[in-house]
């Protein structure tokens, strides 16, 4: 295995969150796609998710990765990353992350993520960068997230 | 605190649209007045709007037309302005505009601010988005920020560093110095960039990994730090302390690991602990655990750890969850190969997951179910993966049949145990096997010969029932057609007989002539094998001649020809109906390239006739064989044609015959050979050879053939095959029978061609019947006399 073919792409491809009805609620890309194809991109894996239930894993093998995904309530949280990644780490990635949002929504709901989006993107970038998990822990998270929105 | 009201005000607009219609309605005035704002000089709501146009364009809808407003509000000092501002660039912009170029001044000055914030936000955008340009011009400042500044902005500045290493590979060498500068530092953010910087540098650049070995004590050591430590509120996650620093030391640790004894040895106790402190109810214990069994796995360790490593694989395979199952699986399929007792052990646990109920799972169980098959439990797992084949989902039903029958022909434990496999196979899911499948299965019938009868009772049997699977009717048709006289003998050892009469089985066959859910290919089976019948059975005869005259008026072209040849077989040939119909010879499998199998399959599929042109088939596959499949053309001699021409052979050897008497007074006299070498003599028969140059090029070689025993040889017959780029070319012979006591000599030309003068080689296969036997022999000639080689 070519060590440069592997990796000239991030580890995380984007990150997706939709409702059931396939609506967008945040659409993160760290990769470089046309307009057209994220269109795509975002219908199939709104296919390939809201068909699956409980007796399904939470992995689903899509195109030549994989997507590791989780549903709140009434929400789908993908991850879409490479087919050697660990799967349980992204999935607990995940989670960590709809904590924070819990946390800083205080009990976060769906029309939160509507009507504050951009605030979203902002948790987003503190937790992920460049395709990567960037920031872990909770409190420091959540901290900054205080401290930014001081400024505005 | 709530966002703005105008924009609160036109999201609750839009959501309050009924209609796709309406909502296009909606968005599209907001759109204008947006555009009308934009024109407008500075005034306090700029933000609000491009916060309303990002909105926009996340439900999907067009808004290219912000991009210069966002490069605009990067420029601004304000922070509320910036910051919707980088959020629209890493919407708006991507590589391929041309806008984004406008900004690497901005984002440049910001790396440069007093405000942290600033800084992060230039940093996160650039990490986004940055084309290569952009990563070559502020790679010096992403640098700078990596030694000079504190932890917050270090953290995103190294993550940064592995975005421009992806875009800019040779930028990497920049970086080298202070990503190993940062494993030292405290602060887990910080140490969690350097790690993943330092493997995205490791990964491109083989020397870079190298200069890394060094750092395996330090990773070592924090990773013991992790495992160890107490409590440490910050970063705990159900009680493991980071885990995803944990995770991604790990997978650093397996990258210099891998093929280096060294850095193996150094972080042997350091997988062992990790592995065992683990805990592992919770799913982040599992995560960790996971990458160390994956880590362990490819480096060099010693066989202990690897042992463990399985094991804990095992434990995952008995968790109820049925994601850690699921990568279980996946991870073992990789070691089945290496470790393959210590996956035999788990083979219960994998059957089980067979009956799971998401297909994922499935598949990754039959992989590995298929990859445990061995001869000891090749009869328990055939009933698991039978029973599995009835109720799989139907992507996977080819998969498994051919796995099914690998197996079975590895490892089947009698004969008759692999026909029952098969049969059954075909009966479940015999729209689904390969195209092979029936010659392999008749080949394996008529090579188990003390089972012929059992054979064809259950086939017949199957056939009654059910007529539609068409591989199973195919190869029933077959045998019904060949031991149709044991069918209906009515006895049998192995089974319970059936009692049948003639007019049964003809029915039978009838039925699948008719059924149109029959394929062409198998009505020609079926009328076949109702023709085969004729010399089988004593009193229907009459009704098959019938059903074959029928056929000779058929609309499909290949049962017609079939039917007119079997009428002209009744009619004129009657007398040598029997000899062309009788049982055919054992098959030979021929397992040695594939144009010998194709060859061997074909005669087996299209020629289901007169038994003999199977010899000389094999013949003609063996001497391929001998010149190492090389596609030469062969010509056998023509009195054999046994490729060619469905016509039943012993036809052609007549008609043959009569040609070559009729040209029998223009027999080419022997020519005077120049010089003469024997090439083979052996129990009496002597062949010799003799050539002349023709052109520069060409070149007429001669063999003559003698028999100085005492009995008459019959059927000579010679076969030459030569290297690629000669041209072959041989004539009839002007005979095929040795009188006894060299009475008189058979000869043959040949005539070749060598344009690339290539080392003319020469290899013979003489065969004939001798007192009954048939005699086979081959000769190899090197060199040619009269040549000058």
């Amino acid at each position: 295995m070519l060590f440069t073919e592997r990796h000239s792409r991030p580890a995380i491809r984007f990150i997706l969150i939709q409702n059931r009805a396939g609506k967008t609620r945040l659409a993160k890309w760290y990769m470089q796609f046309d307009d057209d194809e994220k269109q795509k991109l975002i219908e199939e894996v709104h296919a390939v998710v809201t068909v699956r239930d409980a007796k399904h894993t939470n992995f689903v093998e899509f195109r030549n990765f994989k997507i590791i995904y989780r549903r709140y309530a009434g929400l789908y949280f993908c991850i879409c990353v490479d087919v050697t990644d660990n799967n349980l780490a992204y999935l607990e990635g995940i989670h960590n992350f709809v904590e924070v949002l819990n946390e800083y929504f205080h009990n976060v709901c769906e029309l939160d993520l509507v009507f504050n989006f951009y605030k979203v993107y902002t948790v987003v970038d503190e937790m992920f960068l460049a395709g990567e998990i960037r920031e872990t822990s909770q409190t420091k998270v959540l901290k900054q997230l205080l401290m930014l929105q001081s400024l505005e | 605190m709530s966002p703005s009201v105008p924009l609160q005000e036109m999201i609750r607009a839009i959501r309050s649209a009924r209609t796709q219609c309406e909502e296009r309605g909606v968005i599209q005035r907001e759109c204008a007045a947006i555009r009308a704002q934009f024109r407008q000089a500075d005034n306090g709501g700029r933000s609000h709007n491009l916060a309303k146009l990002l909105y926009v364009h996340m439900l999907g809808y067009p808004a290219h037309f912000g991009q210069m407003e966002c490069v605009r509000m990067i420029a601004s000092p304000r922070y509320s302005e910036k910051r919707v501002g980088y959020l629209g660039a890493m919407m708006l912009l991507d590589e391929k505009q041309d806008a984004s170029l406008l900004i690497t001044n901005s984002i440049k000055n910001d790396l440069s601010n007093s405000n942290q914030y600033i800084q992060s936000l230039a940093l996160c955008t650039l990490a986004c988005m940055g084309s290569a340009e952009m990563c070559r011009d502020l790679a010096p400042e992403i640098d700078r920020l990596l030694r000079a500044s504190n932890s917050y902005i270090k953290k995103k500045a190294a993550l940064c560093a592995v975005h421009i290493v992806r875009k800019v590979h040779d930028l990497g060498e920049l970086f080298t110095k202070a990503a190993r500068s940062l494993l030292t530092e405290k602060n887990h953010g910080v140490v969690h960039g350097a790690v993943v910087l330092i493997t995205e540098l490791c990964e491109r650049n083989s020397e870079t990994l190298e200069r890394f070995r060094k750092t395996v004590p330090d990773l070592v050591q924090i990773m013991k730090g992790l495992v160890i430590s107490g409590y440490s509120p910050d970063h705990d996650v159900a009680g493991i302390s980071d885990p995803f620093l944990q995770v991604r030391i790990l997978r650093l640790l397996r990258i210099l690991g891998r093929n280096n004894e060294g850095a193996s040895d150094a972080m042997n106790d350091l997988l062992a602990q990790v592995a065992t402190n683990t805990d592992s109810t919770k799913t982040v214990g599992n995560a960790v655990l996971y990458e160390t069994v994956l880590t362990v796995l490819d480096i060099k360790s010693e066989s202990g750890l690897r042992v463990l490593a399985v094991n804990i694989l095992g434990r995952f395979l008995l968790n109820n969850d049925r994601n850690i199952r699921y990568i279980a699986m996946t991870s073992l399929q990789k070691i089945v190969g290496t470790d393959h007792n210590a996956v035999q052990r788990h083979r219960g646990t994998i059957v089980d997951c067979l009956k799971d109920q998401d297909a994922s799972v499935k598949r990754r169980a039959l992989d590995l179910s298929l990859a445990l098959v061995s001869a000891s439990n090749i009869r328990s797992m055939m009933k698991e993966l039978l029973s599995f084949l009835s109720s799989c989902p139907p992507e996977l039903r080819s998969q498994t049949a051919s796995g099914i029958f690998n197996a079975a022909e590895r490892y089947a434990p009698s004969q008759r145990w692999h026909i029952d496999t098969i049969l059954h196979v075909l009966t479940t899911a015999g729209g689904d096997v390969r195209d092979e499948t029936v010659p392999n299965l008749i080949q394996l019938i008529t090579n188990t010969s003390e089972l012929h009868c059992y054979t064809v009772h259950k086939l017949y049997r199957a056939l009654l029932s059910d007529i539609s699977q068409q591989p199973l009717v195919q190869v029933a048709c077959w045998c019904i057609g060949e031991y149709g006289d044991l069918l209906l003998r009515g006895e049998c050892q192995e089974t319970e007989p059936v009692q049948v009469t003639e007019d049964d089985v003809l029915d039978v066959l009838e039925t699948v002539l008719q059924s149109h859910m029959s394929f062409p290919s198998t009505r020609g089976f079926a009328l076949t094998a109702t023709m085969k019948l004729s010399t089988r059975i004593t009193e229907n005869v009459d009704r098959i001649r019938s059903i074959v005259s029928i056929y000779g008026s058929c609309i499909d072209v290949e049962l017609q020809q079939r039917a007119v040849e079997y009428n002209a077989l009744f009619k004129k040939y009657d007398h040598m109906r029997a000899a062309v119909l009788e049982r055919m010879p054992v098959i030979e499998k021929n397992s040695q390239g594939h144009i010998n199998g194709e060859t061997i399959k074909e005669s087996q599929t299209v020629k289901v006739k007169p038994g003999e042109p199977q010899q000389p088939a094999n013949q003609v596959c063996d001497l391929l064989d001998l010149l190492g499949g090389s596609e030469q053309p062969l010509q056998p001699s023509p009195a054999l044609g046994s490729t060619a021409p469905p016509m039943p052979v012993s036809t052609a050897n007549t008609v043959g015959g009569d040609l070559l008497d009729l040209l029998g007074g223009l027999e080419p006299t022997p020519i005077t050979p120049v010089a003469t070498v024997t090439v083979y003599e052996k129990d009496g028969v002597t062949v010799t050879l003799s050539c002349e140059k023709q052109s520069d090029s060409g070149l007429t070689v001669t063999l003559t053939a003698s028999n100085s025993t005492e009995s008459d040889i019959r059927g000579f017959t010679l076969q030459a095959a030569v290297p690629k780029s000669v041209q072959l070319h041989m004539k009839a012979p002007s005979g095929d029978s040795l009188p006894a006591r060299g009475a008189a000599k058979v000869t043959q030309m040949v005539v070749l061609n060598n344009p690339n003068k290539v080392n003319l080689k020469m290899r013979l296969r003489i065969s004939y019947t001798s007192q009954g036997s048939a005699v086979q022999d081959t000769v190899q000639i090197d060199s040619f006399p009269g040549l000058g080689q």
